[in-house]
């Protein structure tokens, strides 16, 4: 369904507009504690980078720069930042997801700490969603069946 | 026949509970609401102060909202995780 095109403008055009794509999602995740952003907004748009590549430049190479193994491990893995911090909030004394408790850690007061908590659990759920976005996709457009797909394009 | 009629029926009974229900919540945007009384100044006084975060959305969503967001996360997770049984089919 995916097919490589040959066109040498949407190559190039893509091969530009991939990393910029990918800073503009880090900067709106950044950019969270001060104006509109955070987690689900960058990790869509850094999600629509990973699914450009296999649109432009065929299924091979839109897998090999992110496998199927590791968008599991990285939906995952989202949850399991956000779930520990709340968590490591309970050790250090606090109410779950009280990220005030992080100050026992980390060199700042309780304020700033919750600042850097939400920063963290945002990055948790950028990496969740990032993940699934381009899950869905790949499993979507090939119906479930990656590696029949990647044959079809070989033969 | 008698099925569907009663189906029908019991529809339009939990229409007009419902209908019953919303009269008494406060109208649409009234600013003497209970929530607006209590809730939204409180955000909008001491979130800057209380989290260091000077976006309002942030500070809601992800600190007095935590909760709520941690099982957005879960739920984006169950869809991705529901699309690949549903969909992966392994080669033979």
């Amino acid at each position: 369904m995916i097919r490589e095109q040959k066109d040498i403008i949407i190559h190039t055009i893509c091969r530009i507009l991939i990393p910029f794509m990918q800073v503009y999602g880090l900067y709106v995740l950044a950019h969270g504690h001060g104006s509109p952003g955070g987690g689900f907004q960058g990790g869509c748009i850094f999600a629509a980078s990973f699914i450009l590549m296999p649109i432009a430049y065929g299924l091979d190479v839109g897998k090999k720069r992110l496998a199927e193994r590791r968008t599991i491990i990285l939906c995952s893995l989202g949850v399991f930042i956000y779930g520990g911090i709340g968590l490591l909030c309970l050790l250090l004394g606090g109410n779950f997801l009280d990220y005030g408790a992080l100050s026992a850690i980390l060199p700042v007061g309780p304020v700033m700490a919750r600042y850097y908590g939400i920063a963290v659990i945002e990055t948790g759920v950028q990496i969740t969603v990032m993940a699934v976005m381009v899950s869905i996709f790949i499993n979507l457009v090939t119906g479930g069946s990656h590696e029949e797909e990647m044959q079809k394009t070989h033969d | 026949m008698m099925r569907r009629l009663l189906g029908v029926a019991l529809a339009a009974a939990a229409l007009i509970i419902l209908l019953y229900g919303v009269e008494d919540l406060p109208p649409w945007g009234d600013p003497n609401q209970p929530a607006s009384l209590h809730v939204s100044p409180r955000y909008i006084e001491k979130g800057l102060a209380e989290t260091g975060v000077a976006n309002m959305v942030t500070a809601v969503l992800a600190d007095y909202r935590g909760y709520d967001t941690l099982f957005e996360t879960a739920v984006i997770f169950t869809a991705g995780v529901a699309v690949l049984m549903l969909l992966r089919r392994r080669k033979p």
